[in-house]
Order: structure tokens, then C-alpha cells, then sequence
């Protein structure tokens, strides 16, 4: 009964799998040779451009014209959108001292609790108060970026184009309040300084140390040497 | 007799000294190639430096090789020899030792046979540069290469353990195949030249046809080229063909084996493959004949020295042709790997031997 008609799931299965069927290959396809033929040609176009833009990077010539896609990383960073969330800086007044004035809002909200501020008086009667120590753990951080939006006086921001945080310890992840304000100043491989406090005057002392730092050292991609 | 046998050795040892060195360059070129294909940069990190300071001349170069990637050959070595060398339990220890260096010394001992050069005079003496001038070179290369098929077998079997009797039955089943249209594809060569000499096979593709052509076996046996071609490629067991090793997913013969032992496999591949590359410029590529150039225009000794760089250039453009092979195909299906090899290869190469017999009767 079932062998005179299909039904219409029958019919369409049915379809389904003709359309799935491979097509017979013509006896050009078959004997392989010309598809290698044009894949050899494919590669070997390649070869030879990127062989020849290569030795003539070595001469200095075509330096505009990349003979490869790839970055090579430890030696040039992949310029990232400035909207990224990347690692934290605290912004810095023109004498050096932060720019936070220890309101503690960003520590409030921060979901994760990884934010750590010691405020302190300012002498300046228009200034509420200055962070005398500002530390993040960095190993808790969860990137939200809350701290940012919430910050009334702009004075973190998380726009340093660094995401290569790697440590040996969970300690290693620790961001002082030096290494917040200068990013970049402490060698990776140095002990964390936890909770550190500095008064004014040792921040301005840091400036004429480490100059000034408020501009993003996003454009921090030193031209490695030419990989041929 | 005594100056004989030195002569022989010092060949041995330029020919055995070349060979490997190669064969060392190789897994260099198969870095760079694969990444000039790819579009990518390729090994450029490893390197070392001396600590003492008159040896900054020397750090200078050595940053310079590192840069180019050619010091990662020796960072693989040092990685292979201070691997732990295991053998599983379920193994046998003596074959398990014995199959890599079968492997390898069967695709090594075959080069006793290529001709490289002409022949040197020196000191009233003839020295052909060929370490055994074998009446029948080239069935002693056929013999020695199929030889070579018991390493990997072997290591296949004396693991122990399934996967790499699989690889290992995988290997014999694709060697028999593609043996049989390997051998077959050359009795054309054989047909035509009327010997098995290897040097006289060269000796008659000097010159050219019709004043222009060069008189390569390629141009008297195209389709012989291409079977003979992409058999030996087979007998390589590099990527169109690597269904007896295949790293990534359904393992080889050489499951088992870890640090110079794998080592060895490896060598083998790069080995087999300049092999390849030899008898293809040896058998169908004039060897070492210099095309378009008289052959008395210069001494002796300088012919000779150039044939050698002639030889040497020819099998390093077919290097190259393999490894662009190898890195633009995909691998072969099983079923389309013994299709290719047995209703494919075979009956062509046979149809390749009648019309040889045909045309060599019709022309001479």
C-alpha cells in the first residue's frame, strides 16, 4: 500500500535527498590534475608576491605594502577601537596629583569590589578631597566599566589600549596608585606595592620623575624589527 | 685500491653530508614556504647568543639567523634528543627501536646510486661522481625504496596498540598500491633508453631535439613524468597522501614514538622526498646535463663541477613544486586514494608502457 503513493513527508524527503546528491564530476574534474594546476597557481601567486615584498622590505623599499596579514604581536599591537574597555588609569591635575577627589563612588559601585581608596583633606579649600591611596586589584576587575561612568570629575578612565595583563601571582595583578597614574611605570616582574599612600608633594615629585602621563599610551606600537 | 676505497668514502660522506643537511634545510623551508603561502611571517624567534663580548660579531649573526627562522632546525633537534624515549609496554622493544632506523636507512642507502655528476679527472685518475656505479641503478633504487615500507610496518606493529597497526596497515595497503604504478610508470623510461644504468640514462638526454628542446625523458615521457610524479609523492606519505600518518586526527604508525625515534620518521619523510626529487631530475629532468650548452665548452672538471650545480638546482626547484604541493591539497579519502592508485595510475602507466613499445619501434 505504502509502495504506490508517497505521501507529501515522503515526497519531500524524497527531494531533500536528491538535492543532496553530488553531482557527477566530468572526466576534466576527474583526472584532478587541472583543479591542482589551479590551486598550485593560487599559492604560488602568493608565494612569490610575499617572497618579493619581503626581500624588498630588507632593501627598504614597499615599506607601505605589508607582505603579511598577520601582527606580529609582542613587537606591534593591533590598534583596538578608543571605546574598548581596556586597563585603568587615573588622570593626573597639571602639578601631578590626581584628579580623583576621593568620593568613593566608583568603589561603591563597583560589582566586583576591587577598588581600594584611602581619601585624604586637600589643602585647597575648592578641592573636597584627594586619594591619598588608590588601588585596584586587577585579578577581581571584571571590566564593566561602571568606575568610569560613574566617576563625576572624568578621573579614570579605561583607555590605555593595555590588555596584555599576565602575572605570576595573583599579587602580580595588583595596580597601585603609581602604577595607575603613570601606566606602564612599574616593571612587570616588580613586588606589588599594596596600599601605598603618598602625600601631594610626592606626586608632584613623581611627575618631574616620570612626566606627565595623560595622554593614553595607546599609540604604544614600537615598530619591531622587520620579521623576514 | 686503498686510494679507491678513500675515494669511494669521501663521496659516501659528500653525498651522506648533503643529503641530511638538506633535509635539515627542509623542515626550514617548510616553515617559510607554508608561511609565505599563507600569508604569514613564519619561525623567526629562536636563537641564541654567546656571553662573551669579543663574540658580539658572532651574536650579531646569529640574531640575524634567528630572525630568518634557520636556527629552529637546531631547536628542533635539541627538543627531539632530551625528549623522554618511550616505549609502550604492550610493545616489542627490539623492533620498536629497529623500525625508524630501517626507515631511515633504506631511504638514505638508496642515494648510493644517483649519479650527481659527470666524472672528475684528477691526477691522471677518473672519478665519477656516483658512490656505486650499478649496471642496475635503477632497479637497485626501486628494491631499496620498497624496502624502506617495512619500517613503517613494523613500527606500526611493534607498538602494540591498535591505532598504529591501523596507521601501519593503512601505510602498506597505500604503498603496495602506488609501488606497483611507481615501477610501472618507469619501464616507458626504461623502454626508450634500452638500460637500467642511471648514469647512461642521463648520458642519453644530452642535447636537444630539433636544436632547442632539451632532450629530457620528460618530453619523451610526459605521462610517465606525472604517474611516476605523484606515485612517488605517495611513497613520500606527505599531505595529498598522508593517510598513514595523518598528525591531526586519525593517527599513524608512529603513535607511539617520542623524541629522536619520531625523529627519525620525520627525517625519513624529508629524506624520501629529496629522493624523490633526484630521480625525477635524475630520470626524466636530463640529471645533470646543462641544457642549451655544448657538452665540451669547458674543461672536464669545470663540466663537471657545473653539472653538479645544474643537478642541485633542479632538485631544488622540484623540492619546492613538492612542498607547494604539499601545502596547497588537501588530503586524499581512503577509497580516493586506492581508486587513484589502482583503476587510475596503474592502467594508464601499462597504457603509457604499449604506446612506448609502439613509438620506439616506429622512430628508431
Amino acid at each position: 500500500m505504502a509502495a504506490t503513493s508517497r505521501s507529501a513527508s515522503d515526497e519531500l524527503l524524497h527531494r531533500i535527498r536528491e538535492a543532496h546528491k553530488r553531482r557527477t564530476m566530468t572526466w576534466w574534474e576527474r583526472i584532478y590534475l587541472p583543479a591542482i594546476a589551479q590551486g598550485l597557481w593560487v599559492t604560488s601567486t602568493h608565494f612569490w608576491r610575499n617572497l618579493f615584498l619581503h626581500l624588498a622590505h630588507r632593501l627598504g623599499l614597499f615599506r607601505d605594502t605589508p607582505a603579511a596579514v598577520t601582527i606580529q604581536y609582542p613587537d606591534e599591537h593591533r590598534q583596538t577601537s578608543p571605546r574598548l574597555r581596556t586597563r585603568h588609569r587615573l588622570m593626573q591635575r597639571e602639578d601631578g596629583t590626581p584628579r580623583c577627589v576621593g568620593c568613593m563612588l566608583c568603589e561603591t559601585v563597583c560589582p566586583a569590589k576591587c577598588i581600594y581608596i584611602v581619601p585624604a583633606e586637600h589643602p585647597d579649600p575648592d578641592i573636597e578631597k584627594y586619594a591619598k591611596s588608590f588601588d585596584l586589584d586587577l585579578g577581581k576587575c571584571v571590566y564593566c566599566g561602571y568606575c568610569v561612568e560613574v566617576c563625576p570629575e572624568d578621573a579614570i578612565r579605561m583607555d590605555t589600549q593595555r590588555h596584555d595583563i599576565a602575572a605570576l601571582s595573583r599579587d602580580g595583578m595588583w595596580l597601585d596608585i603609581i602604577e595607575l597614574l603613570h601606566p606602564g611605570s612599574k616593571p612587570p616582574t616588580a613586588p606589588p606595592r599594596k596600599f601605598i599612600q603618598l602625600e601631594l608633594e610626592e606626586f608632584r615629585a613623581l611627575k618631574q620623575k616620570l612626566g606627565p602621563a595623560n595622554e593614553p599610551s595607546s599609540q604604544r606600537s614600537p615598530s619591531g624589527p622587520d620579521a623576514g | 685500491m686503498l686510494i679507491d676505497v678513500i675515494i669511494k668514502l669521501v663521496l659516501a660522506g659528500v653525498v651522506l653530508f648533503t643529503v641530511l643537511n638538506l633535509a635539515g634545510i627542509q623542515t626550514w623551508m617548510e616553515r617559510k614556504q607554508s608561511a609565505l603561502m599563507q600569508d604569514r611571517v613564519g619561525a623567526n624567534r629562536a636563537y641564541f647568543t654567546l656571553p662573551w663580548r669579543w663574540a658580539a660579531p658572532i651574536n650579531f649573526l646569529l640574531r640575524k639567523l634567528g630572525g630568518l627562522g634557520l636556527l629552529h632546525p637546531l631547536a628542533d633537534i635539541i627538543k627531539l634528543l632530551t625528549k623522554e624515549d618511550f616505549t609502550p609496554s604492550t610493545g616489542n622493544r627490539f623492533l620498536h627501536w629497529l623500525a625508524p632506523w630501517l626507515s631511515v636507512f633504506f631511504a638514505l642507502v638508496v642515494f648510493a646510486a644517483i649519479p650527481f655528476g659527470d666524472h672528475l679527472e684528477l691526477f691522471g685518475r677518473t672519478i665519477p661522481l656516483q658512490v656505486a656505479q650499478l649496471d642496475a641503478g635503477l632497479l637497485y633504487v626501486l628494491a631499496l625504496a620498497s624496502i624502506g615500507i617495512y619500517g613503517v610496518i613494523l613500527a606500526g606493529m611493534a607498538s602494540g596498540t591498535n591505532y598504529s597497526v591501523l596507521g601501519g596497515l593503512r601505510a602498506a595497503s597505500q604503498m603496495l598500491a602506488y609501488e606497483i604504478a611507481l615501477g610501472v610508470s618507469l619501464v616507458g623510461i626504461i623502454l626508450w633508453y634500452g638500460t637500467l644504468d642511471l648514469q647512461q640514462i642521463i648520458r642519453a638526454q644530452g642535447g636537444c631535439f630539433w636544436g632547442w628542446i632539451p632532450a629530457w625523458g620528460v618530453f619523451v615521457q610526459p605521462l610517465g613524468c606525472i604517474i611516476f610524479m605523484t606515485a612517488a609523492l605517495a611513497e613520500t606519505k606527505r599531505i595529498p597522501f598522508d593517510l598513514p600518518e595523518g598528525e591531526p586526527e586519525i593517527i599513524g604508525y608512529f603513535v607511539e614514538y617520542s623524541g629522536m625515534k619520531f625523529g627519525l620518521f620525520f627525517l625519513t619523510d624529508f629524506v624520501e622526498t629529496i629522493l624523490v626529487a633526484a630521480l625525477t631530475t635524475v630520470l626524466f629532468f636530463g640529471g645533470w646535463q646543462i641544457p642549451w650548452l655544448a657538452p665540451n665548452a669547458f674543461g672536464p672538471n669545470l663540466m663537471a663541477l657545473l653539472g653538479v650545480l645544474s643537478f642541485t638546482i633542479k632538485v631544488s626547484c622540484f623540492l619546492w613544486l613538492f612542498m607547494m604541493i604539499r601545502w596547497t591539497l588537501p588530503r586524499f579519502r581512503y577509497d580516493q586514494l586506492m581508486r587513484l592508485g589502482w583503476k587510475g595510475l596503474f592502467p594508464v602507466s601499462l597504457a603509457n608502457i604499449g604506446v612506448t613499445g609502439l613509438l620506439r619501434i616506429l622512430v628508431r
